[in-house]
């Protein structure tokens, strides 16, 4: 039986590779990637948390994270295609329309 | 047991790993399914059989393709990108990550309250439970969420289609 801690704190660390991807690549899919990476951290500290307290609600909160996910790929992959197609790069350096 | 996990862990990290350092996003999505396989597994040790199985199907089946799929849509017609963020910039964002983890680390410090894992539901994540309380006790994020996919495919759509200037007459 592997304590729950181990599974906690091996979800914090994978959150936090998450988050220094999102600062410091400049390809916008990767950033993408990184921000799944996140949101499956929190999933797998949800199992655990499900799994300790014997509670089925945890698992629930997963399904619609992952729901929420796949439309957010499915969004932001359409978004950096409108990118490409409009500026010739994913460098999210570049991508500062917005920027004051 | 914690021989497993100790191997997943490893398998995870390295992925995640690769996520951040490969060059070439190819590499970086199939370090991404790396990672997604680990945790897969973790969710069936944890009792999640379930939700193991929809992480393969959903993430690595539908994202990870997805990821691939743009990769290779985009990948071969784009100038490199050149050299990396300025020193600084870098330098900030290692720290700023660092940061955020010793904050969760110290919010991870305390023990946790004695939970049932030590009972374990019997059928914790299988299809029955989790139908019961995804459609009886759960039924309104679930409808929502449907909504919500319904709003992405035509946000896709729209997003993705060419756009076409109307015939001015």
């Amino acid at each position: 039986m592997v304590p729950t801690h181990y599974y906690l704190i091996l979800a914090a660390i994978i959150f936090s590779m998450g988050a220094l991807g999102v600062l410091v690549r400049r390809n916008a899919l990767i950033i993408f990637m990184c921000v799944e990476m996140m949101l499956n951290a929190v999933n797998l500290t949800l199992v655990a948390l499900a799994n300790q307290w014997g509670n089925l609600s945890g698992q629930v909160f997963v399904f619609i994270v992952m729901a929420v996910a796949a439309a957010e790929v499915a969004i932001g992959l359409a978004i950096v295609m409108a990118i490409v197609r409009h500026k010739d790069t994913i460098n999210v350096e570049e991508i500062n329309l917005l920027k004051w | 047991m914690p021989l497993l996990f100790a191997a997943l862990a490893l398998i995870a990290l390295v992925g995640a790993a690769g996520v951040l350092l490969s060059r070439n996003p190819v590499y970086s999505a199939l370090s991404l399914l790396l990672n997604f396989v680990a945790f897969a597994v973790m969710y069936v040790m944890l009792s999640a059989q379930f939700l193991g199985v929809v992480q393969i199907i959903v993430y690595a089946g539908a994202i990870v393709v997805l990821f691939l799929f743009v990769v290779m849509l985009i990948g071969g017609n784009l100038p490199a990108l050149g050299r990396g963020r300025r020193a600084y910039v870098r330098a900030a964002g290692v720290i700023l990550a660092a940061l955020f983890l010793l904050a969760l680390l110290f919010g991870l410090a305390r023990p946790l309250p004695n939970g049932l894992a030590a009972v374990g539901a019997p059928d914790g994540g299988s299809v029955q439970a989790l139908g019961l309380a995804l459609y009886v006790d759960h039924i309104v994020p679930f409808e929502l969420a449907s909504i919500l996919l319904l709003t992405a495919m035509l946000g896709g759509i729209v997003l993705a289609r060419r756009y076409q200037a109307p015939p001015k007459d």
